[in-house]
């Protein structure tokens, strides 16, 4: 592969092919994990490693895997991998570790690091594959980055946990509550795809033109 | 030629023994640091029962202002050295494994479903001016997926409340789990225990009428989540009951 290619595999899933706003992929730990910048970095890092390291190890077996037990093979790779991000937390990070509390673990079941897996590593080789999980992860974190910024700020008024407008500002509960979030990553959305038109889907169908409404006494005689 | 039963087998097998390896080695190194943090936050749980704790300070040292002892249940009394007991390692959760160091709860006593009971507990408290000030005490009792562990803190009346945290439990993440919510646990403040001799105070369902004669004995309920609020409620009256801290606090001499 050409260092263009490798850049490419890095740098299309930051906005081109984001998985969350393309693929709405891992949107469950981007409502719950994105009140407070300090715990969603945290998380980005935690997925971040896991995707790329698990796409990693996978490549690297990726010819030995039998087919019918890949997706087991695969989960039990992820799952190791994640289970050592949450015990490193618990070591080094005991406060954000309580705040994340099961969402560490729910790394898991994430469609993107299991989708990541599936559509990229179990083709590709392995370093190109770290490529590919580090650009996804990397992806993520800057929606759910953003996604906290804006909670954040507008819901809190702190960064950080560092107060930014001063104690005039009344906390705002909506965007403090994890449904804030699907307005934010709808907005996020309209707002790529209102730039890059080509992400935007074709209508499965065409919609009729506005019909006259049926006559009901009609239909009656009809019967 | 992957698909043969044994190459299946064996790469199955191979995958998840070198998993098993990583995941262990890490939770063995890694054991003593996360102890570390789980004691340094329940000291940290302690302090803020009490409303005494001071982030730039260290944990250690503030923790060192309290004193500590043991409790006899049974009587009531309280003991600066029991046995070969070392009390700053001592664990009365531990010795809920051993019969004589601990005797189940009668079914019917039982409200917080803590099954056993420790025979000698260990209390805190912060003086001042040579008097009590704060008295810190360990709950635990049955919430709705587990046991929550946490820490009261009482004025030096013996009746209003300081402070209530909690730092073990398995409850719902944002139902039950609100139970960590500084409003809520903001309630407890200044709420009273016993009235005539009873325990009084509850969780009640919904949101306490502060114009009531009885409100300074009501805590707000959490919504979408009765059971908690149940087992925390059972949980005080427990423990401020007979076969809990009553007969501590209706003599507890310091100087002993």
């Amino acid at each position: 592969m050409s260092l263009k290619q490798y850049k490419e595999v890095l740098v299309n899933p930051l906005i081109k092919e984001n998985p969350i706003t393309l693929q709405i992929l891992g949107i469950c730990s981007a409502l719950a994990v994105t009140s407070n910048l300090n715990v969603t970095l945290i998380m980005c890092i935690a997925l971040t490693s896991v995707v790329s390291l698990s796409n990693l190890f996978i490549s690297i077996i990726r010819n030995y895997i039998p087919s019918s037990v890949r997706i087991i093979v695969q989960m039990t790779i992820i799952a190791t991998l994640v289970i050592l991000v949450d015990e490193l937390l618990k070591a080094y990070d005991y406060e954000t570790s309580k705040k994340l509390s099961v969402f560490v673990g729910l790394i898991i079941t994430n469609c993107i690091v299991m989708g990541r897996a599936e559509a990229f590593a179990m083709k590709e080789k392995p370093f190109v594959s770290f490529l590919d999980g580090l650009g996804n992860g990397i992806g993520y974190s800057l929606i759910l980055i953003g996604v906290a910024f804006i909670r954040e700020l507008f819901g809190a008024g702190t960064l950080f946990g560092i107060p930014i407008f001063g104690d005039w500002y009344p906390t705002n509960n909506l965007l403090l509550l994890p449904p804030s979030s699907f307005i934010i990553i709808g907005l996020f959305i309209w707002l790529i795809r209102g730039y890059n038109n080509d992400q935007i889907e074709e209508d499965e169908f065409d919609l009729s033109k506005h019909s006259v409404a049926p006559n009901l006494n009609k239909r009656e005689l009809n019967v | 030629m992957n698909e043969t039963i044994m190459k299946t087998l064996g790469v199955t097998l191979g995958v998840c023994l070198l998993c098993s390896l990583f995941v262990s080695f890490t939770a063995v190194s890694l054991r003593d640091q996360q102890n570390t943090n789980k004691l340094n936050d329940k000291r940290i749980k302690i302090l803020e029962a009490a409303n005494i704790y001071d982030e730039s300070m260290s944990v250690e040292d503030q923790f060192k202002n309290l004193e500590i002892r043991f409790l006899d249940f049974d009587t009531g009394e309280t003991y600066r050295e029991y046995k070969d007991f070392d009390i700053d390692k001592y664990d009365q959760l531990q010795s809920l494994r051993f019969s004589d160091q601990s005797k189940p709860v009668p079914a019917d006593k039982d409200i917080a479903i803590i099954k056993n009971r420790e025979n000698i507990g260990k209390i805190y408290f912060s003086t001042k001016d040579n008097e009590i000030d704060k008295l810190i005490l360990p709950i635990r009792g049955y919430g709705l997926w587990g046991t929550l562990y946490g820490y009261i803190a009482i004025e030096n009346d013996f009746n209003t409340v300081v402070g209530i945290e909690f730092y073990e439990h398995k409850e719902t993440p944002g139902l039950g789990g609100e139970v960590d919510n500084p409003n809520w646990k903001n309630i407890w403040v200044g709420k009273e225990i016993y009235q005539s001799g009873d325990v009084k105070l509850q969780v009640i369902k919904g949101a306490v009428d502060q114009n009531m004669n009885d409100a300074k004995y009501m805590v707000d309920g959490l919504s979408g989540a009765t059971l908690t609020s149940r087992g925390v409620s059972n949980m005080i009256e427990y423990w401020f009951s007979d076969s809990g801290y009553l007969k501590l606090l209706e003599n507890f001499d310091y100087e002993s």
